[in-house]
């Protein structure tokens, strides 16, 4: 029997994709099952994107396809111990991390009865409870349209969800959703985390979503956020990625900011071979804000990719954003920002910057700020920059005794710091730094 | 110390300096004068190893030692100290983190023990309450949003914590304010010792009120046209520097003769 390449490659998925419709997808709503074949359908007629696609011109993801990845979708048998996860832990967090598998939550992950301030419920759990099926129902159903890539439809197709409810007028603890990949079932999962956080009227909480690979093994992340934030709500959503340097990341988070909801994220990527961030924020409701920044910093032959799109669809919303990167060795880093301000979003305040700095020939950016404006009573501003360490500034170090190397270190961590400084959790803050720090073996201490 | 014999130095290929001579000993202090564009910011990066200046002819004997083969930070780590005209900001890296590490760049250099962050925090407070500098600074960024004259005095406190055996101090009374001024000279005054030399590098005679120089040079056009005692910078400042064009008979600036 002959094949062709795009069947072949397919063929892992399809078979993965019937087999769980024959078993998980009997507890689900018929909505669900539905929405999980017209996904696979799609991915099997689109595939995964290519470097024809405008949004993907600079992001050639054809190791990812040419990868005969295993899709996970049952829950795994392997109970990662707590000394497992400590390093991985942060002290603001201890109480609340919920750690997934290969994608999967992982219930017994989260002890006790304490009173949290928020509501965990997987996707099919929640299609038991009728006033959290409605709204999960809505929000799936939308994100299925044909303006998806491959790899939503794949997420869709295979994910099984977390619901995580911040109710109203609560001010939760902070929850850290830590992401740990099981080598020991397949050499090269590929896994799909999804999450809908729904933060309730005036609610506040704040989010970490850290992916880790300790080790060099090769998989996919294939990763869907979702917030929804209603009126007065807050959350600080903080993403780490260190994924292994072997490994794929793709990840969609996708924000709607309510009436005067605040919405503030630091995105920072360090690991993977290539790692692509869809971030898509939506303000459809007057005096909503959001601050979206992030840091990247990688080096040898690290890909990533950021894709950001601000949607200003009502009056008097803010946005910010402040992108930095900073490049190493052969790697490639792309940076596309787009702010929409459409019309009638009258006093709209805007800010958008990309700055890069790189500190070898060969690294590479591709930056794209674009401001798109339709509306004539509003402050927008965007630029980018890529560049390389300033001589005066080195030169003044040096005149201190230090040496070039320590000098060249030194001010790259102050360029990546402005970005870490604007995490609130003291220990990810310090983790972050050491992180840098050692990187650079800049011979700093962190004070 | 210091011994600068004939030194010329350019900058992308206008030469600035064109044969300096100047001897500096132990426990004195010297004061540079001249007008912009004389080569007194020159001489003091010169002296720093600033890359952007080539030195083109001359040679300069510091402790025994060919200076103009070491580089910047070898010079800062053998106790040569400038203290700039206009000091850099260095985000995201405090005060203290960075006094520290220079610091202690120093002392391994020097074989001579290192400081933890404790220790060193003992020493940095005894030197910022000679340029009367708040502890707030130590945990800033490295000149960060700091006024101009709290750079100066920052200046002057990474002086006091890297104990230079020669500090050159170009134009640190710009943009002083009087107390300012006063401040920053009784810094440089209670660090210096007979061990030690300072070089003043300025326009105006005022720093002098406070830093006592043992000998003025004027510069001019690249050259030293004039020398003397602490007197010759009142004499400067009464009669201005065109004084030196009538009393040399010759031209204060050799731009026209250099075409």
């Amino acid at each position: 029997m002959h094949l062709s390449l795009a069947e072949e490659k397919q063929i892992p998925y399809a078979s993965a994709f019937a087999e769980l419709m024959r078993n998980r997808s009997s507890k689900e709503p018929a909505w669900s099952r539905i929405l999980r074949q017209k996904s696979f359908a799609q991915f099997e007629n689109v595939g995964l994107p290519t470097v024809a696609q405008e949004d993907w011109k600079y992001t050639n993801v054809s190791p990812i396809d040419r990868t005969n990845f295993e899709p996970i979708w049952v829950g795994s048998e392997h109970r990662f111990s707590a000394g497992d996860l400590a390093p991985f832990s942060y002290d603001e967090t201890r109480r609340n991390t919920l750690v997934f598998v290969d994608g999967i939550f992982q219930p017994h992950s989260i002890h006790g009865s304490e009173s949290r301030g928020f509501l965990l419920m997987s996707f099919s759990e929640a299609f038991a409870q009728s006033s959290y099926e409605s709204a999960l129902r809505r929000h799936c159903e939308r994100n299925a349209g044909n303006h998806e890539n491959g790899f939503t439809h794949l997420n869709t197709a295979f994910a099984d969800g977390l619901l995580i409810v911040i109710p109203a007028n609560v001010n939760a603890a902070s929850i850290h959703l830590l992401f740990v990949v099981n080598h020991e079932r397949s050499s090269a999962p590929a896994v799909f985390p999804r999450v809908l956080i729904l933060a309730e009227e005036n609610a506040t909480a704040t989010v970490v979503e850290t992916y880790v690979g300790s080790r060099r093994e090769k998989y996919l992340t294939n990763a869907f956020m979702e917030v929804v934030l209603e009126r007065g709500a807050n959350l600080q959503h903080y993403k780490l990625q260190r994924e292994s340097v072997e490994a794929f990341h793709i990840a969609t988070t996708r924000i709607d900011v309510g009436e005067s909801a605040t919405y503030e994220a630091t995105t920072i990527n360090l690991g993977a071979a290539i790692s692509r961030s869809n971030i898509e924020v939506t303000m459809d409701y007057p005096g909503a804000s959001c601050a979206v920044d992030g840091l990247y910093m990688i080096g040898s032959s690290q890909h990533t990719d950021t894709h950001s799109v601000i949607d200003h669809r009502q009056p008097h919303c803010t946005s910010h954003q402040l992108y930095k990167g900073v490049l190493d060795g052969k790697s490639h880093a792309v940076f596309n920002g787009k702010v929409f301000v459409r019309h009638g979003a009258q006093q709209t305040n805007a800010q958008q910057t990309n700055k890069n700095l790189l500190l070898s020939d060969e690294a590479r950016v591709d930056t794209k700020p674009q401001l798109e404006i339709f509306a004539d009573d509003v402050k927008c501003a965007h630029g980018a920059a890529v560049g390389q360490l300033n001589e005066e500034e080195l030169f003044y170090l040096e005149s201190r005794g230090i040496n070039p190397a320590l000098a060249r270190n030194i001010l790259t961590y102050g360029f990546a710091e402005e970005v870490i400084e604007k995490i609130k959790i003291d220990s990810i803050k310090r983790e972050l730094n050491a992180v840098v720090l050692n990187r650079l073996h800049s011979g700093l201490e962190i004070s | 110390m210091l011994e600068i014999r004939n030194l010329h130095a350019s900058v992308d290929g206008n030469e600035i300096l064109k044969g300096i001579n100047l001897r500096v000993n132990k426990g004195e202090v010297h004061a540079i004068m001249g007008p912009n564009g004389s080569g007194k910011s020159t001489l003091a990066k010169v002296l720093a190893g600033h890359p952007q200046y080539e030195v083109t002819a001359g040679e300069v004997i510091y402790d025994g030692k060919n200076l103009l083969e070491m580089s910047p930070d070898e010079r800062a780590r053998e106790g040569v100290f400038m203290a700039f005209q206009y000091p850099i900001e260095v985000p995201g890296v405090s005060n203290a983190q960075f006094l520290r590490l220079a610091y202690n760049e120093k002392q391994k250099h020097q074989g001579e023990e290192e400081l933890d962050p404790l220790e060193f925090k003992d020493l940095l407070t005894e030197k910022a309450r000679l340029v009367e500098m708040d502890a707030s600074f130590m945990t800033r960024s490295v000149n960060e949003g700091f006024s101009g004259g709290e750079k100066k005095r920052n200046e002057i406190l990474q002086m006091a914590v890297l104990d230079p055996k020669l500090s050159v101090l170009d134009e640190t009374d710009s943009g002083l304010d009087i107390d300012a001024l006063r401040i920053v000279a009784e810094g440089v005054n209670k660090l210096h010792d007979p061990q030690k030399a300072v070089i003043v590098v300025t326009h105006y005679q005022r720093l002098l009120n406070y830093i006592i120089p043992d000998f003025v040079h004027v510069l001019s056009g690249g050259r030293i046209v004039k020398e003397g005692g602490k007197e010759l910078a009142l004499e400067l400042e009464e009669k201005g520097y065109d004084w030196l064009k009538n009393e040399n008979g010759k031209p204060a600036t050799t731009a026209g003769s250099a075409k």
